[in-house]
């Protein structure tokens, strides 16, 4: 097996005049890295900590006027109702990755395990709708949700408008079908012949070796309806029931820079937490997604 | 046949159903409130000649053009570099996806604010010690989109590292070993090497993209409603003022049509064109 290696060899690393630039090209980007990545959300924090003043006079101030504003935070998340809207939001990212997850879990398990002779057909009818840009059904996913067929039930301003739509997900359905596709046969012909039926292999076969894709698809299904802003500013027009990013907007026509930046900080905090502890599934979702398009 | 149900369902409903709607919407005329009429082609010829269209399809190809401009070549060369980084990479993909993970309106509402056109905003503070501005940025309408494409490449960039990223960690190392014993040097290995490997993904990914910057519309919605002037008035927000300001549904979706055909003759023109150079 071929170890781990890059276009420099070993042998090139320790030449001057490989090695010096290299070095200063590291320092450079991991500053441009640092500025780009991290400082827009430092300065959030600044910024949402201090006094209106001191972001419009002087952006680039480390607390010049000395006072930190810690009530800000508090302010925001209770007068701004940011908490209750990032419940919202929270709540609406679960039921999508439920949702998507029971989705995705049973349509791999057909076409992966159970095959049926319509299989390769409902395959390329899901694989098809990769291919069509998302634009086409905007105005009549929409017209649906207001007026859904055959039963005629108006699902705006229920949170079934943005769990059930984002579940029509062709890529999730893939990966997972693809995982299905890599645990041995062996393993369900043996359940078979122990007299397991086809629900008991899914339930406790299937879904325990799949555990590092549904992770996967959980990860992916939060982060993409917790980022979502077009599909809930149709759908949901009851503020009651908005998430953090279709509330922000109109919290930042009303209310004051320092409280407006507080919210925003903290509708930003989850996601990243999120995103620094479970980094590896993160970028390995990521990594498929360039795989499954390529 | 019971697995099938939840993706059978979702799907009919919730994608195939609304795709086949949209087309046969096209060429209908409807309110929601009336009952539905057939009027042909006449909601093209209503698309075609509104002169917003035109303005608005140049605006979106300014932008996919900017785009393409500054956000393709620099998720590669990043990838590039970190991925002969080994161990220590981890530090700089983390950094990198940051504004990724930033939810949209979040990263908007943010740069609206370091875009603020007096000489105490952020940028023009920061582009002010070096004696430059005060610039409008997004209150101008020549640089306004040009502000747009700089948020969008640093929202995006992110998420095409990662994507190279792993593209390049399946170099096979022998390949570097036997152009190393072959004598090439550093710069022709990245060149013979490293960039035909990427060839594939970086034709995807360059198609990908265009497709994707095509359909530009919460940051022209959030960061200027489409102004100064038109200026960042793109077609997705055309098609959603056309949707859900003016209630011309049948417009809408003949909007939404001709994109979808643009994009799918794009992609076929583009398919073709490139065919030879993709397999390696």
């Amino acid at each position: 097996m071929s170890q781990e290696r890059g276009a420099l060899s070993d042998a090139d690393r320790k030449l001057p005049r490989v090695r010096v630039p290299f070095v200063i090209g590291q320092v450079l980007v991991l500053i441009g890295l640092l500025i780009a990545g991290l400082g827009p959300m430092l300065w959030l924090f600044k910024a949402a900590i201090s006094p209106t003043q001191d972001s419009i006079r002087s952006p680039l101030g480390w607390f010049p006027s000395g006072q930190v504003q810690w009530q800000n935070l508090a302010t925001a998340w209770q007068q701004g109702h940011i908490g209750y809207y990032l419940g919202n939001t929270a709540y609406i990212a679960a039921g999508t990755a439920i949702v998507s997850l029971i989705v995705c879990t049973t349509a791999g398990y057909t076409l992966s395990v159970l095959r049926p002779r319509w299989g390769s057909v409902l395959s390329a009818l899901i694989l098809a709708t990769l291919f069509v840009p998302h634009i086409v059904s905007l105005v009549p996913l929409y017209l649906t949700v207001l007026k859904l067929p055959l039963v005629h039930a108006n699902l705006t301003n229920t949170f079934w408008a943005v769990w059930l739509p984002p579940a029509a997900s062709a890529f999730n359905v893939l990966i997972v079908k693809r995982f299905f596709d890599g645990i041995p046969r062996e393993y369900f012909e043996a359940a078979r012949i122990d007299g397991a039926g086809s629900i008991r292999v899914f339930t406790s076969l299937v879904l325990p070796l799949s555990r590092p894709i549904l992770g996967v698809v959980v990860l992916l299904s939060i982060i993409s309806s917790w980022k979502d802003y077009l599909w809930p500013l149709l759908v949901l027009t009851n503020p009651d029931l908005q998430p953090v990013s279709v509330a922000l907007p109109k919290i930042a026509k009303v209310t004051e820079l320092n409280i407006q930046l507080a919210g925003l900080f903290l509708a930003l905090l989850i996601p990243v937490l999120l995103f620094l502890v479970f980094q590896r599934a993160f970028l390995r979702g990521v990594g498929l997604s360039g795989g499954i398009k390529a | 046949m019971l697995f099938a149900l939840p993706v059978l369902l979702v799907f009919l409903v919730f994608s195939w159903g609304p795709i086949v709607k949209g087309l046969v919407m096209s060429v209908q005329q409807t309110n929601l409130v009336d009952p539905v009429k057939w009027v042909g082609l006449d909601n093209f010829h209503y698309v075609l000649t509104d002169p917003g269209v035109g303005q608005a399809a140049l605006n979106t190809l300014w932008f996919t053009l900017l785009a393409l401009l500054f956000g393709f070549p620099v998720p590669v060369l990043l990838a590039m570099f970190l991925s002969e980084l080994r161990g220590r990479s981890w530090l700089y993909t983390t950094l990198a996806y940051l504004p990724v993970i930033t939810p949209p309106v979040v990263a908007i509402l943010l740069w609206r604010f370091f875009y603020d056109p007096s000489p105490s905003g952020m940028f023009n503070t920061i582009l002010g010690t070096v004696g430059l501005g005060p610039y409008p940025w997004l209150d101008s309408p020549s640089s306004a989109m040009p502000s747009i494409v700089l948020e969008a490449t640093w929202a995006g960039a992110g998420n095409a590292v990662i994507i190279y990223l792993a593209a390049l960690t399946s170099v096979r190392a022998d390949l570097y070993e036997a152009a190393e014993l072959d004598g090439a040097g550093v710069v022709r290995r990245v060149w013979h090497v490293m960039l035909p490997h990427l060839r594939g993904v970086l034709l995807l990914m360059l198609l990908l993209q265009v497709i994707g910057t095509m359909q530009l519309f919460t940051e022209p919605l959030l960061f200027t409603g489409g102004g100064p002037q038109n200026s960042t008035m793109t077609i997705l927000l055309l098609i959603y003022n056309y949707a859900f300001v003016n209630g011309d549904y049948g417009a809408a979706t003949a909007l939404s049509v001709l994109l979808a055909i643009a994009l799918a003759v794009l992609s076929a023109v583009f398919q073709l064109a490139t065919r030879g150079w993709s397999t390696e």
